[in-house]
């Protein structure tokens, strides 16, 4: 993986996630595509030449020149509130990447998968999942999203839709469960967590994605249970 | 020339003269890490140091508590572009610890509990600029920050800075740690955003 300089991009299209997420297609002219679970660089410059730079997880994987990302808005964050609020289709930026080469799947591991996010740690698992369906698999895949309410769920049609490409999914709701909703409602508790996951003897594979005290929860949670560390990879989303 | 980005603007706090290039100020203390947190007790903790003869030079916790310590009033930067402006530290110099070591090789693989990687060469760890350090603001490391100890190299991004530290092997040549092979430069200076391959 040879990581050249900052390409630019413009955006294409943006869509409305939840209240405070955006999902954002740019085109970026010679992207080389990304392994599903990879992130990006994004520099912004503004008018006087001043320059912020961060990281951002890929939605979609593959080859191609048009790159998905989802974006959800850190509270007094610098860079995420001009890309969930401000940027508009035909904006240009600058990105720089693939970046990563731990925290992607690869479609020729036939290991059961077991997805977990928190907010919008979502993001780089929905790529995982996306990529098991362009790749005609039929890796076993699990998928546990917790969320606060199902309103800041981001993408929360498609991955009602994935238990009809035969990914098990369950829901775990922080504040405020759906109507009808059978669960509990509150943080996710070791016990709840242990029985939604492949069981340890599977050796499944296992991507943590979300804030740092959901991934350190959920982490130690699935090494308390038995699971094997070496195979819980986790990416914790801090900053602005 | 840059690609401008119509409406956006800059933002008072990010100009710090103290920030590496690409780098934003945070006041909390983010946590990253590749998989779970080891959780490892003083009483079982051991680091120690591997030369090319194969001879190790071990230091249990209650040897390292009775080396000099120092304290550490440093910046610290993350690849993933945070960084952390006068954090204090305490630990025990890899000077002190190299005293002994007699070694011809000029590079070191950190090693951590967990499995974790990182390459550094001996001219990064040596003459004053990295520590064993076991206390972060006055208090006992937290394991999700690298307790109970860690290797603290803070002019280089923070992933040198091997959490859950319990060794150094020598090496001939620079080869790469976790980080490293998945991506990450082989040095990391922050200042010339040595961040990526």
């Amino acid at each position: 993986m040879i990581v050249g300089g900052w390409m630019p991009a413009r955006v294409s299209t943006v869509t409305a996630s939840t209240t405070n997420a955006r999902i954002l297609e740019i085109v970026v002219p010679g992207w080389p595509g990304n392994l599903p679970g990879q992130h990006l660089d994004i520099r912004l410059t503004a008018d006087d030449g001043y320059q912020a730079e961060r990281s951002y997880s890929i939605a979609s994987s593959g080859p191609g020149e048009v790159v998905e990302l989802g974006v959800d808005e850190v509270p007094d964050g610098e860079v995420s509130p001009y890309l969930t609020q401000v940027i508009e289709p035909g904006d240009e930026l600058e990105v720089k990447g693939p970046l990563g080469g731990y925290f992607v799947w690869h479609a020729d591991d036939p290991s059961p998968v077991q997805l977990i996010a928190g907010g919008s740690g979502i993001v780089p698992l929905l790529a995982m999942a996306r990529a098991r369906a362009s790749a005609r698999v039929s890796t076993p895949f699990r998928l546990l999203y917790s969320v606060r309410t199902r309103a800041d769920a981001m993408y929360a049609d498609e991955i009602d839709g994935l238990a009809a490409q035969g990914i098990e999914v369950t829901w775990a709701y922080t504040r405020e469960a759906p109507a009808g909703w059978a669960g509990t409602t509150g943080r996710l508790t070791p016990q709840a967590l242990a029985a939604s996951v492949w069981p340890a003897a599977e050796n499944p594979l296992t991507f943590v994605c979300g804030p740092t005290g959901f991934v350190e929860a959920s982490a130690d949670a699935l090494v308390a249970g038995g699971q094997n560390a070496a195979r819980v990879r986790t990416e914790r989303f801090g900053g602005a | 020339m840059a690609v401008i980005s119509r409406g956006f603007g800059r933002r008072a706090r990010e100009s710090d003269p103290k920030l590496p290039p690409g780098q934003y100020l945070t006041e909390d203390f983010p946590v990253l890490s590749a998989g779970p947190t080891p959780r490892i007790d003083t009483d079982q903790w051991a680091f120690r140091i591997v030369t090319e003869k194969n001879l190790a030079t071990t230091w249990t916790w209650a040897d390292l508590m009775a080396l000099p310590i120092e304290t550490i009033d440093t910046d610290i930067h993350c690849v993933t572009r945070w960084s952390k402006l006068g954090t204090t530290w305490r630990g025990v110099s890899l000077d002190t610890l190299f005293k002994d070591i007699d070694t011809d090789y000029q590079f070191a693989m950190a090693h951590s509990y967990g499995g974790y990687t990182t390459n550094i060469p001996l001219a990064d760890l040596l003459g004053g600029k990295s520590w064993v350090a076991f206390e972060f603001d006055g208090k006992p490391l937290e394991p999700a920050h690298g307790g109970p100890a860690r290797l603290l190299v803070p002019h280089l991004y923070f992933w040198k800075s091997a959490k859950w530290v319990n060794g150094i092997t020598l090496q001939k040549r620079d080869d790469p740690g976790f980080w490293e092979q998945n991506g990450y430069n082989l040095h990391g200076d922050p200042w010339t955003e040595e961040r990526y391959w």
